[in-house]
């Protein structure tokens, strides 16, 4: 049943991407091209985004999850080194490629060759990155 | 086009819908990033199936419905350094920011959480300026 809703769920999110515009590095570059031809849609797809789950939120006060279990933690208040480093990290390269990992996924049958190859960065990514948290947090812990 | 930032409505209305059903139904976070990285680096181990059929969902629907569009272009550069060194640095940017757009641009500024608006402040910022660097200066974008 979790992985049956998830599956609904993960398709929902790649019909919302690809409608978006999400998928499309051009319209991602150009909402990030403030200093070019500034393109503002993306500004709608995350304000339409942020209402409905920000009413989602308020019903979890109080209340479990339909399958049971609880719903997350509330946020930790503590930002942290690797949570400036990595955003940046990541900031730098969406705008270099357009894509983030969501789109990534959802693009991956009309993405062509080098959407697979980015998938392929992207992971390989993933697994570098527990030992550049230890060195990052080791030289945070030094200095 | 005049009509973009309707289809961006409605496509972003349906990125919340599946962040809330996920959040309602499953108890769980919709953050891209966290539900790939998860599976890849062990952490995920203990909901596999879930993991992975969010994410066979997310590649086989919008497959079948670009498909039923007559295609979808997704417009990534055809420069091979581009596109590794963009996933690489996606890659291992979320994974240290525990989150990326879903994860700290959805899910967390629409709870207010500090992190996830400082998060997504960076990305932004990062993002700008990576385009100015990338596009107007060194025009290899």
């Amino acid at each position: 049943m979790r992985a049956l809703y998830a599956f609904v769920a993960g398709g929902l999110f790649g019909v919302g991407l690809l409608l978006s515009g999400m998928t499309d590095t051009r319209k991602v570059q150009g909402w990030l091209d403030v200093f070019g031809d500034w393109d503002p849609t993306l500004a709608f797809v995350l304000g339409g985004a942020i209402i409905p789950m920000a009413i989602a939120w308020r019903f979890t006060v109080g209340a479990a999850p339909r399958l049971g279990g609880t719903f997350p933690a509330p946020p930790e208040p503590r930002l942290g080194h690797n949570l400036v480093v990595g955003s940046v990290l990541f900031g730098a390269g969406w705008g270099l490629s357009g894509l983030c990992p969501g789109p990534a996924m959802a693009s991956f049958a009309f993405g062509g060759l080098g959407g697979v190859v980015f998938l392929i960065a992207m992971i390989a990514g993933m697994i570098a990155a527990p030992p550049v948290r230890s060195r990052l947090d080791a030289v945070a812990g030094s200095s | 086009m005049q009509s973009d930032w309707i289809w961006g409505l409605l496509g972003g209305g349906l990125i919340g819908c599946a962040a809330a059903m996920f959040l309602l139904i499953n108890g769980r976070i919709m953050g891209a990033s966290g539900i790939l990285g998860g599976l890849v680096d062990g952490t995920g181990r203990g909901n596999l199936s879930e993991r992975g059929a969010f994410i066979a969902g997310l590649v086989l629907v919008p497959g079948v419905l670009a498909l039923a569009m007559g295609g979808a272009e997704t417009h990534l550069s055809g420069n091979l350094a581009v596109i590794i060194g963009g996933g690489l640095l996606v890659g291992i940017g979320t994974r240290l920011a525990n989150g990326c757009t879903s994860g700290h641009g959805v899910c967390g500024i629409s709870r207010f959480s500090l992190r996830a608006i400082v998060a997504t402040a960076f990305y932004l910022l990062a993002g700008g300026t990576s385009v100015l660097l990338f596009k107007h200066l060194l025009g290899v974008i």
